[in-house]
């Protein structure tokens, strides 16, 4: 080896620390394998949707966040079941029998295995925006885009369409006007740069558009027969189904109903705490319905939906004036769902259940499905969604039976 | 301006080869922090991508903002070794680490599981990581990404799998149970011989085949990268790269104690006879010294870990100080930390490092148990058996291609997690494509089943 005086040392050192620097700061598979492990934890939390929202206030609120405490992936490997008085090995002032508390112990382990084999590691707090979160859930059940009726509105709004000669100044088109100018002295080189004769304005008109105000009422069944879970998961279900009618609305109304033998409106923070007595008159909720509807939207301009949620009893001597009430719903809303949620053993047939088939087949849009637990949310949510575009797309042709 | 810690490498080494220590080049690179993470949890400077290890270093960057660890070295035996330094350290840092590679230089040149693991795989590791590494990105560039992640989710979570005994190099077994030798044996069968030949003679005609595998096959990577039916060659070639780097992850593992404690016992001897190093220099790596080899951290008065830089460190000063330098290159060579440990620590030195075995009480505070050096050494040594993981080999597999995997509890002394042990098993059926089912024991010591769910592949 040739002697190296410091001097070079020093700057070959600092040369080449800079030129190592840079090319180590290119390449950091640290960096690229934690960002691996960040995609695998989305795709872990991705599979759980349902269960993340079943918790949160989160319905009337599409800004809003969710926080999603994850661990730390693990790479599985055998391990033995832990021991119940685990042995080792310390160092410091001890003497056999001393007892140490937990405020002695050092915090590092000792030895790791070759991988390195430690456990758990800090916990993720992981943010995710509620819109993404409907996203991912509407790219995965390949859930249609709702269509809004065309045609029973009367909203219109002023579209650009077309020019014309005269117009308000702040509307001139230069480039069109340009355009005249250059044909028009094509023709003839004399004349002047522009007269007014070149000029265009752009022109609005007034179209009818689509409607798209849309109002959801949520009726749900509070009577002594639902439990807590019950509403909970009826909670899950109405939150997904605003977030896939606020994907297609910009404006969205949600109308919270409870019922019991009779029928309150309530907001959204006190709706799921409700817990009423006695037992259920389908037709009282229906009513309110059909009463906040007529007095607050306009049906011609609005698409209203219904979504009921109920563990399906109701009253027999309700059954006839249940049925009326629905049709008479039904005939204003865009579609008409109902959901049963079956926590015990059940049939599919019960009082309810008979109701909403029965207007099914009449050819007005309603379905109805089941849930048990919060599994199922999701699947409930495809099966209207899918159910909706299906009879809103056979428009007037008799649909289908439910399944 | 103080001079680099290169400046001193030429005289530092000249001063180890007075001393005796015998090692391969070592090309030392100074590498930014970040370098340095990554090498620690890959354990290679250059290795295959996979999600896990971005797990890891994601923990090993908080440890270290939180201050709990830091690196100052890494070495890679080889011919030539290379040794990356922090190029955030000082110059009496890396003085201090230049002495303590020559140190890890010597070990693993010379200690008989690096020898036999240098030469049954080969001496340029870093060079084949490299390969696998990049035969790997080409995989992925054929089968897709996922693909290769799920072959890797397999083989790296039985790294640990591989039998030392049979070596890194093996042949399949024979495929047909050896000819029972007729007419030998006992004395009715020699005598029945007699009576027709012929027919003695038959059997050995009739080929029988060989149970799958003939005995418990420990070496599971092999076993699954050999013998499952379905498997593309570029999965059993990811499955070959993992098993090639735990051959040499091994004798790492197994002189951990050892080599540490021998490196550090070097830097500190070189640097204490190196009067070529400035005064204040030497003072700063002698305080680094101290922070390195510390057995309890600076505001601890008990530690419930011991630290194997002190311990192999107090340990080889003992050897030496008794038997010389001579002796202590014998034990270096032909030892691992288990016989180093049963055969050196002795119940002086015990009491002298303050050593004391504990035990964590259920739901109760951890009480300091009877002085015993016999139960000490197994209790340090307690993780350190097959290659610190359970021992789980292959036990048959079945007519219908279904894998058994059989858990030895007796000498583990209780069962496998069975939460865990099904998502290994999940791994594994993806590459197996057949069932897998895996064999050990309950909490109450009673046989227990776990099967792989099959739609989870």
């Amino acid at each position: 080896m040739t002697p190296i005086t410091p001097q070079d040392t020093d700057d070959t050192a600092r040369g080449n620390s800079n030129a190592v620097n840079g090319w180590y700061d290119l390449f950091s598979r640290g960096a690229r394998d934690w960002l691996r492990h960040s995609e695998k934890i989305r795709e872990a939390v991705h599979q759980h949707l349902p269960q993340i929202v079943t918790g949160s206030d989160i319905i009337n609120d599409g800004t809003r966040k969710v926080r999603v405490p994850v661990r730390m992936l693990e790479h599985y490997r055998f391990k033995l079941r832990p021991d119940s008085e685990p042995e080792g090995v310390g160092q410091g002032t001890a003497k056999p029998g001393d007892l140490l508390g937990p405020g002695n112990a050092g915090s590092k382990q000792g030895g790791k295995g070759p991988g390195g084999t430690e456990k758990g590691g800090p916990e993720l707090l992981l943010e995710f925006k509620i819109d993404d979160i409907i996203d991912w859930m509407w790219e995965e059940l390949r859930l249609p885009n709702l269509k809004p009726r065309i045609g029973k509105s009367d909203e219109a709004e002023w579209k650009r369409e077309g020019w014309d000669r005269r117009g308000a100044r702040s509307r001139l088109d230069r480039r069109r006007s340009v355009k005249e100018s250059v044909k028009r002295r094509a023709q003839s080189s004399s004349s002047p740069a522009f007269i007014d004769e070149d000029l265009r304005f752009r022109q609005l008109t007034r179209r009818p558009q689509p409607a798209v105000r849309a109002a959801v009422f949520f009726l749900l069944d509070v009577s002594a027969s639902m439990t807590d879970a019950d509403r909970q998961l009826a909670k899950s279900f109405f939150f997904w189904v605003a977030a896939g009618l606020r994907r297609q609305y910009r404006a969205l109304d949600i109308v919270f109903v409870a019922h019991t033998t009779e029928a309150w409106e309530f907001n959204e923070s006190d709706f799921f705490k409700v817990a009423g007595s006695g037992g259920t008159v389908t037709s009282a909720g229906l009513n309110k319905v059909q009463e906040i509807m007529e007095a607050r939207f306009n049906p011609a301009g609005t698409n209203v939906y219904l979504f009921y949620a109920s563990d399906g009893d109701n009253a027999v001597d309700d059954r006839d004036a249940a049925r009326a009430a629905l049709e008479n719903v039904a005939r204003q809303t865009q579609y008409a769902g109902y959901i049963e949620i079956t926590s015990g053993l059940r049939s599919g047939s019960s009082e309810i259940s008979q109701i909403f088939d029965a207007v099914g087949a009449s050819g007005l849009a309603s379905s109805r499905c089941s849930i048990k637990d919060s599994n199922d949310v999701a699947g409930a949510v495809r099966h209207f969604f899918t159910h909706e575009a299906r009879t809103a797309e056979e428009s007037g042709a008799a649909p289908e039976s439910p399944p | 301006m103080s001079p680099d810690w290169r400046g001193h490498l030429p005289r530092l080494e000249e001063l180890a080869r007075g001393f005796g220590l015998d090692w391969f080049p070592v090309v030392f690179e100074a590498v930014p922090d970040s370098f340095m993470t990554e090498i620690a949890v890959y354990g290679l400077p250059v290795r295959m991508p996979h999600w896990s290890f971005g797990a890891r270093y994601i923990y090993q960057l908080l440890q270290r903002h939180m201050g709990y660890s830091r690196l100052f070295e890494v070495v890679f035996p080889g011919n030539p070794g290379r040794a990356y330094l922090a190029s955030s350290n000082g110059v009496a840092d890396n003085t201090l680490v230049a002495a303590h590679v020559l140190g890890h230089a010597d070990f693993s040149k010379n200690n008989l599981l690096f020898r036999r693991s240098q030469q049954q795989g080969s001496e340029h590791i870093i060079e084949h990581a490299a390969a696998h590494a990049r035969q790997i990105e080409r995989d992925i560039e054929a089968h897709g990404f996922k693909a290769v992640e799920k072959v890797l989710d397999a083989a790296l979570s039985l790294e640990q799998y591989i039998d030392l005994d049979r070596g890194l190099r093996r042949d399949p077994y024979p495929e047909y149970v050896a000819a029972p030798q007729a007419g030998t044996g006992d004395e009715f069968r020699s005598r029945f011989a007699t009576l027709d030949p012929a027919a003695a003679a038959a059997p050995s005609l009739r080929r029988q085949r060989a149970p799958l595998p003939p005995h418990p096959e420990k070496d599971l990577l092999w076993f699954i990268a050999t013998y499952a039916a379905d498997m593309e060659d570029w999965e059993r070639d990811i499955f070959l790269a993992v098993r090639a780097e735990s051959f040499y992850f091994h004798p790492v593992f197994a002189t951990q104690v050892m080599n540490e404690g021998w490196a550090s016992y070097w830097h500190a001897r070189l640097l204490r006879e190196a009067d070529f190093i400035a005064q204040d220099v030497y003072l700063d790596a002698i305080k680094c010294h101290s922070d390195v080899v510390r057995p309890v951290a600076a505001e601890e008065q008990i530690a419930l870990a011991v630290n194997p830089y002190h311990l192999g460190f107090t340990l080889w000063e003992a050897i030496i100080q008794e038997g010389g330098i001579d002796a202590a290159r014998r034990v270096m060579r032909e030892d691992d930390d288990f016989s180093f440990l049963r055969n050196h620590l002795t119940r002086e030195l015990m009491s002298e490092m303050n050593l004391f075995r504990y035990k964590k009480q259920a739901n109760g505070p951890i009480k300091v148990l009877a002085e015993d050096i016999d139960e000490l050494r197994e209790s340090l040594l307690q993780g350190k058996y097959n290659f610190g993981a359970p021992r789980v080999a292959v036990a048959e597999v079945r007519k219908d291609g279904t894998l058994v995997l059989e858990h030895d509890s007796t000498i583990d002394k209780r069962g496998l997690d069975t939460d865990s042990a099904n998502k290994v098993l999940e791994y594994v059926i993806h590459v197996w494509r057949r069932p897998v089912v895996l064999r050990t024991v309950d909490g109450a010591s009673k046989p227990v089943e776990v099967v792989a769910n099959s739609a989870a592949a």
